[in-house]
């Protein structure tokens, strides 16, 4: 909303001594914040002055030579002008004026000395939508009566300042002059003027020869007013400089007195050429697939949602949004009739951003007074009447299902200071409540309020603690702390604990999107489940949630890549999302992503797969689940190497993945695997709690095993501790070879076995039981030799 | 005795060509093994007559004590020599790279999130977790914004497909006020804060289609403007400096009343005015206010009884102040330069 200093002092005195930033600051200061705050023409130096010789610059064919006359001097200047003529007062820029995008010096042009500019409105920095090709192409012409040598911005009437408000969506009120005047009468302590709707009616009544029907709903209040005898012709300069400095193109003294009083009041109008209309107006909801021409002669097709104007034949506009071409407003318009009316905001914001979001529409979105929709019928009247020389017919139609009573509101004044937490006297919230316009009465700290129909956004006791915390000052509260019983906050950090390990593991912790293209969606995942998309995607590569992190780190895998870095090793803890059983849910998982160097050194270690299922086991063993997650290469995804992959589960559960990115789909060794972090966290670990240190000494046997390759180490390992006595602490596989002295499709597994007891030493005889039933039950559930037996 | 003389001279003379290990066990074993010349006189002791014994045992044994402190003389001194061979051989360039596994580091946003977390929690609140995709119903209207209402044009939504002003992908944290409140089953106080992604449908240099959010919200009998202030004060203080001076402007928010935007001075230029204040001095980092009576009720609260505070923040925000982070997409870039460079522990 742009605020024209000078409309809104037709309102309100405003202290001439205010510049226009502390006017802008101060509207701030309640809530009101703005963009920008400047004089309407950015630019010094410009007076009127006279053309009094004008003649061609010997060196140039369009170029003249004038003689300007600006009361203290005469100066020469050189202009290109097409226009510029003897006689004509026209706007002189003197040497050192700054305009916009130039200033002005001293100059020789061709050998002829120049001092100073003449200048087109386009110069002044005027928006092109306020010119016409005259002011595009020429300078501009003062009409004779202007004095010269006076200023020229005054002598244009643009001497204007303006205030661009962007304003919040509850106070639609703001969005009128009227509106503005009350919150600056309310900073600056100063009475609203009365607006003149004044105006004489001819003998006739509207009621006899038009009437109108609402068919809807979504029409509240319609009003209708017949105007004759229109004299159209340009507006009034006042006019025509207060759309401008408001943001509106003038066209004619009738179309310009509509946006006026929209400006004025906050009730958008509609004016219909009355003889082109006939003697009825219908409004009603659009059939679906009806058809209408807008005032910009473009067919649009509409649907039940859309609210129409229509005769008895056809649609012949869109409510609230745009007029229709067939009843336009012409330059040979005699007669109106004039609309003012209140369409269902929701029903509005959906046409209009289907079709054209304007001042009207926005108005109509945000809210409109019932009692503005009378002031406007009546104050457009008034202006007709004044700067048309139009005859008012009498009466008016109406429809109306509004109330427009004042809301009555309690306060207790108490309440004030609970919800502020600062006192405010009474008097004070009496005198800010006043000042906006709102009736108070006080009886025993409670005061009655009634809040006129204008203020749309008060409705609660809370909404008139707002207006006097605005107006006393919200940066008046002075900060304390809230006393509360004393309680421990909860937090479960065992995110944070597994992203602190996975950085001491070496990983670099990325955050991505959760929005990835459809064709990912089922990647790395063998899981059945339905995908979710999102209604109006932004671009075709973020379409739908991702169910598995690792495509989102397989990118920025990528994108390093291609900036020549290939030692990555990332990790990421996010949301998973999936549909089941018409449920959307949502999972966290942790997934990681590594390739290339892991261990810096002169000897790289590079990733392998070994690599990875050690950060994972480490991880597992950190949270509690050492020795029970197993390794299986049952139900790999396509995605990863069939043979250098696995399922990872703890007891016999899936928790997630590991293994390489499958060949098929990059030449890179890139290892990935992802954790469910929902399902795994549900299955529980033991506390923490301390054993007693074994006194006694433990014993170390080796034994290795000749047997079939594609026998997996874990298969062995859990038959020894089958096998193995309750004294078997620990098994590990030191080595695994193959090669020399060895079948070629054998392999020999070492493993190093710690045995134990608490309570005593074991004997060697108590070991070589339990050796000998082990070697036995290896050698045979998995056709073994003991190495040094198979010589 | 005379015999005695005669070793003793060997051995001085013996003594004297000894220069290394081997050399000194073999003349261990010439004079003290059981061939030894020592040995061998010891062995004669018994065959003397008894008034020779006694001056013999003394002068055997100046000769034994001669033989051990010259040979423990010169195992030390050949000992120390072949230790330092040793070291001197083993002697490596220290300055050659370590061997070290890489080094992590912690997401930035992860890092803001992190302290803002452990702030709240050292003052009581709990962290509160909520879902991402939500209902409208959820996610709007117990916000009090109705269907239809303008405010929702400043949230342009991602609707999951066919769920049009149904489900959601959460466009702000505040949910999470209305989450909290209806689990809450004894409806009284709450003292909650709730990180997170947010989505909306919007992309440029200041705005990314996925963003975090932080939302703060306390209940009780007689929180008010004032308690919000002081809570504000305390947290901005201790991210943003003390020297922060918080400003409370006011606003609208449909879910709360009265509103606030809340501006702290301009930490980068101390609030004379530059880029980053926009020339005004004063940077708007928060929207806030008293939580409004329609969202209690709709939460099943008294709203006679109980008022309270919200507020939100974005984190993207306070990664991009503290470290002077300009453009929101390097947040999300991933690019590897950017990550590796959040992977120590910052002055605090």
């Amino acid at each position: 909303m742009k605020l024209s200093r000078k409309f809104v002092n037709d309102y309100i005195d405003l202290d001439a001594n205010l510049s226009i930033k502390q006017i802008a600051d101060a509207m701030t200061n309640v809530g009101n914040e703005y963009d920008s705050a400047t004089p309407l023409i950015n630019a010094t130096n410009l007076v009127v002055g006279k053309i009094i010789k004008c003649t061609n610059h010997p060196d140039s064919n369009h170029l003249h030579i004038c003689l300007v006359d600006i009361k203290d001097e005469v100066l020469n200047i050189v202009c290109g002008a097409p226009n510029a003529k003897e006689g004509i007062k026209v706007i002189v820029a003197k040497n050192g004026a700054k305009l916009p995008n130039i200033e002005i010096k001293k100059t020789t042009i061709r050998g002829v000395e120049s001092n100073g500019m003449l200048c087109s409105l386009q110069e002044l920095g005027l928006d092109n939508k306020f010119l016409d090709e005259k002011d595009k192409n020429g300078i501009y012409e003062f009409s004779d009566d202007v004095e010269i040598g006076i200023d020229a911005i005054k002598a244009l009437g643009l001497d204007d300042e303006v205030i661009d408000f962007e304003l919040t969506s509850n106070r639609a009120d703001l969005l009128s002059i009227l509106g503005m005047a009350y919150e600056l009468g309310t900073i600056y302590k100063k009475q609203i003027k009365n607006i003149d709707l004044t105006y004489k009616e001819n003998d006739e009544d509207i009621n006899n020869s038009f009437n109108i029907e609402v068919k809807t709903e979504d029409c509240p209040l319609f009003l209708a007013k017949k105007i004759v005898n229109l004299n159209i012709k340009p507006s009034p300069d006042f006019i025509k400089n207060r759309l401008i400095a408001s943001g509106i193109r003038p066209i004619n003294n009738v179309v310009d007195i509509s946006n006026y009083v929209m400006l004025e009041t906050g009730q958008p109008l509609h004016f219909y050429d009355a003889n082109n209309l006939g003697n009825k107006i219908i409004v009603r909801n659009a059939i679906d697939g009806e058809k209408v021409v807008t005032l910009d002669k473009i067919e649009r097709t509409l649907t039940k949602e859309d609210i129409v104007i229509a005769t008895d034949k056809e649609a012949i506009g869109l409510a609230g949004v745009m007029g229709g071409y067939s009843t336009e407003v012409e330059p040979t318009t005699k007669n109106i009739i004039i609309e003012s009316a209140i369409f269902n905001s929701v029903k509005i914001r959906k046409t209009s951003k289907k079709i054209l979001r304007s001042e009207a529409s926005n108005r109509f979105e945000k809210g409109i007074d019932p009692k503005r929709t009378y002031m406007a019928l009546e104050r457009s009247a008034h202006l007709l009447e004044k700067y048309a020389d139009a005859t008012i017919v009498g009466g008016s139609c109406v429809y109306d299902k509004t109330t427009k009573e004042d809301k009555i509101i309690t306060l207790q004044i108490d309440k004030v200071e609970k919800v502020l937490g600062i006192k405010i006297p009474e008097d004070t919230c009496i005198e800010i409540l006043t000042n906006l316009g709102f009736k108070v009465e006080s009886n025993n700290n409670i005061l009655t309020v009634s809040v006129p129909t204008r203020r749309l956004d008060i409705n609660i006791k809370e909404d008139l603690i707002e207006e006097i915390g605005r107006f006393y000052g919200m940066n008046n509260i002075k900060g304390k702390l809230p006393t509360f019983d004393t309680k421990l906050g909860k937090f479960n950090k065992v995110k944070r604990d597994i992203r602190n390990k996975m950085i001491s593991l070496g990983l670099n912790e990325t955050l991505s999107y959760s929005l990835i293209s459809e064709e990912d969606v089922y990647k790395y995942t063998n899981d059945k489940f339905e995908k979710i998309k999102i209604a109006d995607p932004m671009s075709e590569e973020r379409t739908t949630l991702r169910y598995s992190l690792i495509s989102s780190l397989k990118e920025i895998y990528e994108y390093n890549k291609n900036r020549r870095f290939n030692d990555i090793s990332i990790f990421e803890i996010g949301k998973s999302f999936y549909k089941e059983n018409n449920e959307y849910k949502e999972q966290t998982k942790l997934a990681l992503l590594m390739s290339g160097v892991y261990l810096e050194s002169l000897n790289k270690l590079k990733v392998d797969f070994y690599i990875i299922k050690g950060i994972v086991e480490e991880l597992l063993d950190y949270l509690g689940y050492k020795n029970r997650y197993n390794f299986t290469t049952n139900n790999i995804p396509k995605e990863l190497h069939p043979n250098m992959s696995a399922t990872i589960t703890i007891d016999n559960k899936e928790i997630g993945i590991i293994g390489k990115i499958n060949p098929t789909i990059t030449k890179d060794d890139i290892y990935v695997s992802e954790i469910n972090l929902d399902k795994l966290l549900a299955i529980k670990t033991s506390k923490m709690s301390f054993k007693e240190l074994n006194k006694y000494p433990s014993v170390i046997k080796d034994l290795a095993f000749i047997l079939d390759k594609d026998i997996e180490a874990q298969d062995i390992v859990k038959e020894i501790k089958k096998s193995g006595s309750s004294k078997l602490q620990n098994i590990e596989i030191f080595d695994v070879y193959t090669g020399n002295n060895i079948d070629k499709n054998k392999k020999s597994l070492a493993f190093k076995l710690t045995f134990t007891d608490n309570s005593k030493t074991l004997t060697e005889e108590e070991i070589n039981i339990s050796i000998n039933k082990i070697i036995n039950d290896i050698s045979k559930k998995f056709n073994a030799i003991l190495r040094g037996d198979d010589l | 005795m005379f015999k005695i003389e005669e070793v003793k001279l060997q051995l001085l003379a013996d003594l004297d060509k000894i220069n290394s290990m081997e050399k000194l066990n073999n003349l261990k074993v010439e004079y003290l093994g059981k061939k030894g010349k020592i040995t061998e006189l010891t062995s004669q002791v018994k065959t003397l007559d008894n008034d020779k014994k006694k001056e013999f045992g003394i002068k055997l044994n100046e000769l034994k004590k001669l033989f051990n402190e010259n040979y423990n003389q010169i195992y030390t001194k050949l000992n120390e020599e072949l230790i330092n061979k040793k070291l001197q051989s083993e002697k490596i360039d220290i300055t050659l790279p370590a061997t070290k596994v890489k080094r992590g580091s912690k997401h930035p946003m992860s890092r803001v999130q992190e302290e803002f977390e452990d702030l709240f929690l050292s003052m009581g609140y709990t962290i509160y977790d909520g879902p991402e995709l939500e209902s409208d119903e959820n996610c709007f209207q117990k916000l009090n914004i109705a269907k239809g209402h303008p405010a929702r044009d400043a949230q342009d939504t991602f609707y999951l497909e066919g769920e049009y002003e149904n489900y959601l992908l959460r466009t702000q944290t505040s949910t999470a006020q209305v989450r909290a409140m209806e689990e809450n089953k004894e409806k009284g106080p709450l003292k909650i804060v709730c990180p997170g992604k947010v989505y909306r449908r919007d992309e440029d240099a200041t705005h990314s289609h996925q963003f975090m959010q932080i939302e703060g919200l306390v209940i009780d009998k007689d929180i008010s403007m004032a308690d919000l202030k002081g809570t504000l004060e305390l947290f901005l203080k201790k991210f943003l400096g003390e020297n922060t001076e918080v400003r409370f402007r006011p606003s609208f928010f449909p879910f709360t009343e009265p509103s606030v935007e809340v501006d702290i001075s301009c930490f980068k230029c101390g609030g004379k005015g530059c880029n980053l204040c926009k020339h005004t001095g004063w940077i708007e980092v928060l929207g806030a206010g008293m939580v409004h009576p329609h969202v209690l009720e709709m939460s099943g609260y008294d709203p006679n009884k109980y008022q309270g505070f919200a507020f939100g923040t974005g984190i993207d925000r306070f990664a991009m102040f503290k470290y002077s982070i300009t453009d929101i997409r390097t947040i999300y870039g991933n690019d590897i330069r950017f990550l590796t460079q959040f992977d120590r522990r910052d002055e605090e």
